[in-house]
């Protein structure tokens, strides 16, 4: 299976400021992919290099095989993309923006626009001025989903929808998924990566700090774990990895590097388990890890103290 | 809480905000004034020189109607009067426009006031405080009008009435553009609206001061010329500035009392729920986003020309001193026929804004952002430039030809002879090609330095400068062809040339080339 993006030491500067730095970023065809990070972090000047709006220093950049500088026009072709601030020509209305664009990609389907117009309830008579945030992304929205495309890029598509909008937009992505579809999703909103994604990369300062799927990124972070022994349990905090911990008479609390969850349940089985609770990470536990300073990336994994 | 709380801190915020343009506002209309009598200076060193001019200009129908009535002439503050007071009303007019469309509806339209009015802010403090800094901006430049004029040595009456025509000329545009600003939603729109009362205003005081001059006092831009700089001044056209300002200000707060924020007067429209075939292509949609401007342009040169056309049986004698009107002297000729060559120059070189605006719709549509989805589908960048470029050529020709047929309409039914329809029609056409290449600089500028959108507008005002006063001002030869008009033949006095027509549209072709060459290597710009 080829990659549909494959990005490999990628720079690219704003005058002095260095906002991709040697980023590396891979999406396999078939895949959602989460593309998360910060504000200023990079992610959008990552997708319009990918799109050839803008133009690397040096590092590779390819889509679907291609380079995007230089083939753009084809490879919109198979594309369809989503900007995260949609600005919407004032006095054109939401349908007439969705034929253009439809027709400038190459064409779109009639039954999916349709459909898609009623299910994001999208009113497409409304001038562009007139158009809340939320129903600007829409009509980006529906042009987007309603080519016919092998991958599709969306810088934070659902900013600003409401919570049954962003139920629907993530039955449309699960439908473009089983259509063989690639997505490559920016977003801040961790259900709906957790719900959508197969992998995640995460950047921070222009800079790839992390991949994988998220049983992969979760491993790298730690376990809570609540548990009542028969008698009172002692030496945990002999244990490697163990952090925050509590001990009441029978009952102990505490987090654990989730590779040395196996000591730490061997430990306590010692003193006769009669209930425990593991939480895994939430992906938000994952996310502050990441991009809360005082834990740089090098560090979240092995050395943390 | 009043209407105008927090007045005090917009008037500091604007004041800091727009310093550095203010300044150049006023320092280019102090400029214009001093520059002007040191040019008249040069080029008439004794009174018999003034005398000359004078008996020259006063019976010159083109030139009164281009500059205002000849009152004065032979002296050095009457030269002045008549040829800079004119255009410094319309630089003080121009001035409040824009500082008043920044500070209201673009501020509405952006989004913007809305942060600003959730905080501690009266209904009207932000109006208000436009009012305040633009009526300062404009006592400063009438100011510095009057005491430049007195430190060069003229007449300090004189002076201080010149300075007034400008500020007042300044004051009752701002209370138009406060209107402007409540019509309507879009601040595009709303500087179309002001620009065409400036236009209007213009236009009234030339058929005016050509004819009757009845007309001239409908025009605010008239007002100041009525009041006789440097020959025995009539002081008191001064009131009707601050009245009429004053009235048209309260209709304006009036309005915005009773619209909602972020509106216009009218409400908008549903538009259709599909686009239509032509729509649905990048030219279609060109088309459609520059149709309402090109419209309005081309229906206010029409405006234009058929004041023109109409008020060629009125011309009389025309050798005057212009470097054009001397140009005609030399090649001979018909005299209402050189009125006309002037005539078409002229709305020629104002059909040229348009085309610049029209190519400077590009950038506008990438700093809105408006480019970035459209170039992400199978739109190459070659087709959406092209899109824009198509329309803003063939949208001058229809800008500048409008303004030839209707000076010709308008001539052919004062003098009978509707063979003027096409000669004068196809005398505009003559000027495509100059035009064409402001607009071909113009994309050059896109591509290459795209920050640098003004420098088109200055190579239009240095064309209108060139082309009106090199002669005067003695401009060596070489500078003044450096303008693509001084290369086409005046129409209709001059004899009709291809050459050069094909020279200037190959220039044109090649700086537009060089635009989209570099808009081709660079980043699109991201907000």
């Amino acid at each position: 299976m080829s990659a549909a993006v494959e990005v490999k030491k990628l720079v690219k500067t704003f005058g002095s400021t260095r906002a991709l730095d040697d980023l590396d970023l891979k999406v396999e065809t078939g895949e959602v992919h989460g593309y998360l990070g910060p504000n200023g972090s990079g992610k959008s000047t990552t997708i319009r290099v990918l799109l050839g709006l803008l133009r690397a220093d040096s590092g590779e950049a390819k889509l679907l095989g291609q380079t995007p500088w230089k083939n753009a026009p084809e490879l919109h072709q198979r594309l369809a993309y989503v900007p995260g601030d949609v600005s919407l020509w004032p006095k054109l209305s939401g349908g007439e923006v969705i034929d253009i664009l439809g027709k400038l990609r190459g064409g779109l389907d009639e039954a999916r626009r349709a459909d898609l117009l009623d299910r994001f309830e999208l009113d497409p008579t409304k001038k562009g001025a007139t158009y809340s945030k939320g129903n600007r992304q829409k009509v980006a929205l529906v042009a987007a989903l309603s080519s016919d495309v092998e991958l599709l890029i969306l810088d934070e598509p659902t900013s600003g929808l409401d919570p049954l909008m962003e139920s629907v937009f993530q039955d449309c992505i699960r439908e473009e998924k089983d259509r063989g579809r690639t997505v490559l999703l920016s977003s801040h909103i961790l259900a709906e990566v957790e719900a959508l994604c197969d992998r995640v990369s995460i950047i921070r300062d222009g800079h790839n700090v992390e991949s994988g799927t998220l049983s992969e990124l979760r491993h790298l972070t730690r376990t809570a774990i609540t548990v009542e022994t028969a008698a009172p349990p002692s030496g945990i905090d002999g244990l490697e990895g163990i952090y925050g911990l509590k001990v009441e008479g029978n009952r102990a609390s505490f987090d654990v590097d989730t590779h040395r969850l196996d000591a730490a349940i061997r430990h306590l089985s010692g003193f006769g388990i009669e209930s425990l609770v593991s939480q895994p990470p939430t992906l938000e536990e994952l996310f502050l890890r990441q991009y809360g300073d005082e834990s740089k990336p090098e560090a979240t994994a092995d050395s943390a103290a | 809480m009043s209407d105008l709380t927090g007045t005090r801190t917009f008037v500091r915020f604007f004041a800091r905000r727009d310093l550095l343009s203010f300044f150049w506002w006023i320092a280019g209309g102090i400029a214009l004034y001093l520059l002007t009598a040191a040019g008249v200076d040069g080029v008439y060193p004794t009174q018999a020189d003034y005398n000359a001019a004078a008996k020259e200009l006063a019976g010159n129908s083109a030139l009164i109607a281009l500059a205002g009535p000849a009152n004065a002439l032979n002296t050095l503050g009457g030269q002045v009067a008549w040829q800079a007071g004119l255009f410094g009303e319309i630089i003080a007019a121009l001035m409040s426009m824009f500082m008043i469309g920044r500070h209201t509806r673009a501020e509405e339209e952006s989004g913007r006031d809305e942060l600003i009015r959730s905080g501690v802010v009266g209904r009207f403090a932000p109006q208000t405080a436009a009012v305040i800094v633009v009526t300062a901006a404009n006592l400063v430049l009438g100011t510095g009008i009057a005491v430049a004029l007195m430190a060069y040595g003229l007449a300090g009456a004189g002076s201080i009435a010149l300075g007034v025509g400008a500020a007042g000329a300044g004051l009752v545009f701002m209370a138009v553009a406060l209107i402007a600003a409540q019509v309507t939603d879009s601040t595009r729109t709303m500087y179309g609206i002001t620009g065409a009362a400036i236009g209007v205003a213009y236009l009234l005081r030339a058929i005016g001061d050509v004819g009757n001059g009845v007309l001239s006092w409908l025009s605010p831009l008239g007002w100041g010329q009525q009041m006789h700089a440097f020959d025995n001044e009539i002081w008191w056209p001064i009131l009707l500035f601050p009245a009429v300002a004053f009235i048209l200000a309260a209709v304006a707060l009036r309005v915005a009392n009773s619209r909602d924020i972020g509106a216009g007067i009218f409400a908008t429209r549903p538009g259709p729920p599909r686009a239509g075939s032509f729509l649905q292509g990048e030219k279609g949609l060109a088309w459609r986003l520059q149709r309402g401007m090109m419209i309005g342009w081309a229906a206010g040169l029409l405006i234009a020309g058929l004041g023109y056309g109409s008020a060629g049986g009125d011309v009389k004698a025309v050798i005057g001193d212009s470097g054009v009107s001397k140009a005609l002297a030399q090649g001979g000729g018909d005299l209402t026929d050189s009125f006309y060559a002037t005539a078409i120059l002229m709305m020629a070189l104002i059909g040229s804004a348009f085309t610049i605006s029209s190519v400077q719709r590009l950038r506008a549509e990438e700093n809105a952002g408006r480019v970035e989805n459209p170039l992400a589908t199978a739109l190459t960048r070659f087709r959406w430039v092209s899109s824009h470029g198509v329309v803003a050529a063939l949208g001058s020709a229809v800008v500048v030809g409008v303004a030839g047929l209707g000076t010709g309409i308008a001539y052919a039914f004062v003098s009978n002879d509707f063979s003027q329809v096409t000669r004068l029609l196809g005398a505009s056409l003559t000027y495509l090609p100059a035009v064409w290449v402001l607009g071909g600089l113009s994309l050059a500028i896109f591509g290459l330095a795209p920050r640098a959108a003004m420098a088109s507008w200055l190579a239009l005002v240095f064309c209108f400068v060139m082309m009106f006063f090199g002669p005067t001002f003695n401009f060596p030869s070489w500078l003044i062809d450096v303008s693509p008009f001084s290369h086409v033949p005046l129409a209709p006095v001059d004899s009709f040339d291809l050459a050069p027509m094909l020279v200037l549209t190959a220039i044109a072709g090649g700086l537009s080339t060089i635009g989209y060459l570099g808009f081709r290597r660079r980043d699109i710009d991201m907000t």
